[in-house]
């Protein structure tokens, strides 16, 4: 502090206007920070907070059937309507497909993860990273279209089915309800795939942050023990590994439950919350119903989250 | 199980989801060649160069492209400014609700992204704010504070306190000291950071249809033709186009900051 003294001392003579900011900021910190949060607290509280007010807002107005105006007066009838069995068969399918997206990811996730925390070194490594990045950052729409010309019923996969003289098996598998339909890119595997693609980078990159905490040695240590390879994966590994899967199928849970693009483009006619969310606010202007309908992801990904920080997922992100 | 080498199952566990991942990506680029013009056709009939020469001629591509450039320049801006005022603030002090700031600024893009495009929406409507180029930027400015922030926020917490107190000693203002002490450490992480938010923005298309009404962004155009396609040879130029211009600034956030314990876009 003794500086301060000599500091204002030099520059008694006629201190601008720039340095007596400057130096009330040095003798009270509060105030710079102050000046530091105010911006962004500003934004994101007004524009973020007050929106999410407004849509918590609009959950409990309710839309006067027969003029199609929003009444803004409170009222619970508008989350009685999510009761209805079409909207519960709206949320038991998005749930379902966000659990089995999930499952599916941290599968296809887990080797990938392992083997770029594990054994690539050096060019290996910096290949395995911007392989998983590129991915992750290139344009959503992009992934999703490119799935659309390989799900094509003249598309690249239809004809390596055709190629290997294997379409009775694509037909067969087309013919089971539910995940079938006419041809994959109307059919609720088309929209798993696409799922799957898409949030695969969010699952690797968790995986890979926590695989790469575990010493070698421990897993050394395991098989001095006598542990076969199968035995160490399933009593080291993966319960050292499990709080970057739970973190990366946070990611991947509530993309899935919020997207309304990917089974509007690849699936069958079958709605997801996200699709009713954006067609109830869209053409129907039923902005309250909509607003109901969005807060139910915000409770899952609520007890989701509570759930997943008991497990210790937030150290891994 | 070997220290040395992978067992085989992993190896080809691994190389096989790389290839999962990339191999859709660069169907992309073959389409774009395709003399096929109606269907998906698979394997490509032929090849050709003048759907670019087509795709050049197209007007109301080049204004998807213009909105959606200016849209992430603007979002970029204020994302980079918010950011790094947070990051500032959180990193150099402790400070009561320091951990309520983090969740706040990164809330936007842990929810799912209809959730702050619906949210976005009814707040214009309560308010009675018609659609313009600014309700698109409020909505993106909003989930690219984040990107910049993490990338400040590991580089402060990097670059030594003492740094600043040196400076501060030696007689320098405040402002002096953000100039010629804090910019230059900082400045490769918010380059890397504003490349990110530059990138997310461009690309972004689920908060964009709630906030941009009748306008068209890039995405939007795309979405369009996904839904309803019409000029198929076209939508497969602008979508290599789009790959190509994403990867430029991923590759460059990445160089930049390549060699520190937090490399840039581990986190979207």
């Amino acid at each position: 502090m003794a500086d301060l003294a000599v500091r204002s001392a030099s520059k008694e003579a006629s201190p601008t206007w720039l340095e007596r900011v400057s130096d009330a900021f040095w003798r009270r910190p509060g105030l710079l920070l102050a000046v530091l949060l105010a911006p962004p607290l500003l934004w994101l509280g007004v524009v973020y907070l007050g929106s999410l007010f407004a849509l918590l807002a609009h959950s409990f107005f309710s839309i006067d059937e027969f003029s199609g105006v929003i009444v803004y007066e409170f009222t619970l009838s508008t989350y009685a309507e999510l009761f209805a069995p079409a909207h519960i068969d709206i949320i038991v399918r998005t749930v379902t497909m966000a659990i089995c997206v999930t499952i599916a990811a941290a599968i296809i996730a887990f080797p990938i993860a392992y083997y770029a925390a594990r054994y690539a070194k050096g060019r290996w490594k910096a290949l395995f990273y911007l392989g998983v990045m590129l991915p992750l950052w290139s344009s959503y729409l992009v992934k999703v279209y490119s799935w659309k010309l390989i799900l094509a019923r003249e598309g690249i996969l239809n004809w390596l089915f055709e190629t290997l003289h294997l379409t009775w098996l694509l037909e067969a598998y087309l013919a089971i309800p539910l995940i079938g339909g006419n041809s994959l890119s109307v059919s609720s595997t088309g929209t798993f795939l696409v799922f799957v693609y898409v949030w695969l980078p969010f699952m690797i990159l968790p995986i890979q942050a926590a695989l790469e905490r575990v010493p070698v040695t421990m897993l050394e240590a395991s098989s001095d023990l006598g542990a076969a390879p199968a035995q160490t994966l399933r009593h080291v590994l993966l319960p050292l590994a499990l709080p970057g899967i739970v973190a990366g199928s946070i990611f991947t849970f509530s993309l899935t439950l919020g997207d309304y693009i990917i089974p509007q483009i690849v699936g069958s006619s079958r709605r997801f919350i996200g699709q009713a969310v954006y067609a109830y606010q869209g053409t129907a202007g039923n902005i309250p119903l909509a607003a109901a309908f969005a807060v139910i992801p915000i409770i899952i990904m609520a007890i989701y989250l509570w759930l997943a920080k008991r497990k210790g997922a937030f150290d891994a992100l | 199980m070997h220290s040395s080498g992978a067992p085989f199952w992993l190896k080809a566990a691994a190389i096989g989801g790389l290839m999962f991942m990339h191999i859709p990506i660069l169907l992309i680029f073959v389409y774009a060649f395709t003399t096929e013009d109606r269907s998906y056709q698979w394997p490509p009939p032929g090849l050709t160069l003048d759907w670019f020469a087509v795709t050049w001629n197209r007007s109301d591509v080049w204004a998807a492209l213009g909105l959606s450039l200016r849209v992430a320049a603007i979002s970029t801006v204020i994302a980079l400014i918010l950011g790094t005022l947070c990051a500032a603030a959180v990193s150099r002090t402790k400070f009561f609700g320091r951990e309520t700031i983090s969740l706040l600024v990164i809330l936007p893009i842990a929810l799912p992204g209809i959730i702050t495009g619906i949210s976005l929406r009814s707040a214009f409507n309560l308010a009675d704010i018609p659609f313009s180029f600014w309700t698109i930027v409020l909505g993106h400015a909003t989930f690219c504070v984040v990107v910049v922030y993490n990338n400040a926020v590991a580089r402060f917490r990097r670059t030594s306190g003492s740094l600043v107190e040196a400076s501060m000693d030696l007689g320098a203002n405040s402002f002096q000291t953000f100039r010629y002490v804090i910019l230059p450490n900082i400045s490769t992480a918010l380059l890397a950071g504003g490349m990110l938010a530059f990138a997310l923005s461009f690309d972004e298309v689920i908060v964009t249809t709630f906030t941009a009404g009748q306008q068209q962004t890039l995405p939007i155009w795309m979405l369009e033709e996904l839904v309803r396609p019409r000029q198929r040879p076209v939508t497969n130029v602008v979508a290599m186009v789009v790959v190509l211009v994403t990867f430029l600034p991923i590759l460059g956030a990445y160089y930049l900051t390549r060699g520190t314990d937090t490399v840039a876009g581990q986190g979207k």
